[in-house]
């Protein structure tokens, strides 16, 4: 799979390198309550940042107000490397949690491609190129067998694949996944997160990524924040597992077990790396 | 129009030797093919309710057509249906009420201000006419004046069809890649609104939804991809079109009507061949 990556990083040009995306005095406030607040956060390219809180903390609303779906205070945008005056919005990549569709709708994967990125109206049948360009992107995802399947013929993780697949159609600045793993089977998890963690390298992209498997988001994630209203903690997997946010909200089992399985990791080989 | 009569005047039918036969059955050809082609969207995007609620809604635009004196409520009914469309989108908006609960207030204060107005001075069944259509009376200035409409409303249709279809899916997904999500929304429902509303003197406000919805539905239940979903349901909404105008004739049934029970017959047929 590296090697088709590393191929895909090639054709989709130049990442960027020292660039972030951030977040200033960010905060939501719903019908008169604040939900979220003093929100302050840099985001960096090729950093794979796991978001951690309890239920009702603000991290979909985060995600939601990141997307332009609610309105929001403070700013957002995104900045290139070795131009630090250009502030820009940063383009987002996203993920869903689950796809609200009826599983009979007679959607392929193409079809969805072709409606996110084609002019012609889907009906009318898919231009060559539409069909390269979804299955090249699918490829980097382990997906391209899935090109004409039905979407409501895919498992969870199958799904997340193509969602994950069309969220780097084009290469975003930021990438959101939320609760990309819910519904999918723990051998499935395992690779979900191994496969994110080689696109953040690939493609140098920053990723926010909410979860609540805690263990394995700690595994693979290069720094978690733990919010509910405001950033509470913030640091590498185990600074924040071994301060005070996990224990409380989550118990002081969970928080050992989590660091049980970081040092089991650091006790492996460490990644290969190109 | 010369041409088709030509045309339609060869066919080896008894029924297509009249001239109002004969335009009927291009306003059919004309309609049917719109109506399957909007309606895959509108089940996708689940609007059946709101395009049932913009038909009865044309009812309070013919009371104010018929108020202005008006001989020909339809730009009244235009300019109603829009208005009600952009309301609803943007209710849908800012409103905590569930789209249901809006859709129904909106439609039931609609159609009780339309017969309001309409039956003042117990003058109600002058305008019964909308309620069932009549297909049969429509006029060569008036198919033209559909083909217009029609024209345009599917040529816009056709340019924002993958943004439409992608907002159907998932709106958040659809926020996320850079589509104006409300705009569109809004766009949607006025164009449904406006296929509808124009429609309605023909086929009557009773069924109109049924023509939206019935052949993009049956359909459904057998394709795998969008390209079978949507010709599948241009293929339905025709025969179903052809086959109500010819037996309504024969019959002396009212023509929107049979057509939408030949519809429901190709939905029952389609459940036999619905995927698993």
């Amino acid at each position: 799979m590296t090697q088709t990556l590393q191929q895909q990083a090639t054709v989709l040009g130049p990442s960027c390198g020292g660039c972030c995306t951030r977040l200033v005095n960010f905060g939501v406030t719903l019908n008169g309550t604040v939900v979220l607040e003093a929100i302050n956060l840099h985001v960096h390219c090729g950093e794979l940042t796991v978001l951690l809180g309890p239920n009702g903390a603000g991290k979909t609303t985060l995600f939601r107000a990141m997307l332009g779906e609610l309105p929001y205070t403070g700013t957002l945008h995104f900045v290139h490397a070795g131009s630090e005056e250009r502030f820009i919005h940063p383009r987002i990549g996203y993920v869903p949690q689950k796809l609200d569709i009826d599983t009979l709708a007679p959607v392929t994967v193409l079809d969805l491609f072709a409606g996110a990125l084609a002019h012609r109206p889907v009906w009318l049948g898919h231009s060559a190129a539409i069909r390269a360009k979804a299955l090249d992107m699918l490829s980097v995802v382990n997906a391209h067998a899935l090109l004409d399947q039905r979407l409501g013929q895919l498992s969870c993780g199958q799904l997340q694949r193509v969602l994950l697949a069309l969220a780097l159609t084009p290469v975003p600045d930021l990438l959101l996944l939320d609760e990309p793993v819910s519904g999918v089977d723990p051998a499935g998890i395992d690779l979900f997160y191994r496969m994110v963690s080689e696109l953040r390298r690939i493609f140098d992209l920053s990723i926010l990524l909410v979860s609540h498997d805690i263990p394995t988001a700690a595994r693979f994630a290069d720094r978690m924040i733990f919010l509910n209203r405001t950033i509470l903690c913030d640091g590498s997997s185990r600074e924040v597992l071994a301060g005070p946010c996990i224990r409380q909200t989550f118990g002081i089992d969970l928080a050992n077990v989590a660091i049980q399985q970081l040092e089991n990791r650091s006790n492996q080989p460490a990644h290969h790396h190109p | 129009m010369t041409f088709w009569y030509s045309i339609a005047g060869h066919l080896p039918f008894e029924w297509a030797q009249f001239a109002f036969m004969q335009n009927a059955l291009l306003a059919v050809l004309l309609i049917a093919p719109l109506f399957a082609l909007i309606g895959c969207l509108v089940i996708s995007n689940q609007m059946a309710f709101f395009s049932d609620a913009i038909g009865h809604a044309a009812l309070t635009g013919i009371a104010i057509g018929a108020l202005a004196g008006l001989a020909d409520p339809l730009w009244a009914m235009l300019a109603f249906a829009t208005v009600l469309a952009i309301l609803v989108s943007v209710l849908r908006r800012y409103s905590s009420a569930s789209t249901d609960t809006i859709i129904g207030l909106m439609m039931a204060f609609a159609v009780a201000l339309g017969v309001v107005l309409l039956s003042r001075g117990g003058g109600f069944a002058r305008y019964s006419r909308y309620l069932i259509g009549d297909l049969l009376t429509i006029t060569p200035f008036e198919i033209l004046r559909l083909v217009l409409l029609l024209a345009i409303v599917a040529g816009v249709w056709l340019a924002f069809f993958n943004p439409l279809f992608f907002v159907c899916l998932n709106r958040s997904l659809a926020k996320a890649r850079g589509f104006p999500v409300w705009r569109l929304e809004a766009f949607f429902a006025v164009i449904v609104a406006l296929v509808v509303t124009v429609t309605i003197p023909w086929v009557g406000l009773l069924v109109i939804n049924a023509l939206l919805i019935v052949p993009a539905a049956a359909s459904r239940n057998m394709a795998r991809t969008m390209t079978a979903y949507v010709l599948g349901a241009v293929v339905i909404s025709v025969l179903a079109g052809v086959l109500g105008l010819i037996t309504s004739f024969y019959w002396g049934t009212a023509t929107g009507a049979t057509i939408v029970l030949w519809a429901m017959g190709f939905f029952i047929v389609s459940l036999a061949f619905r995927r698993r």
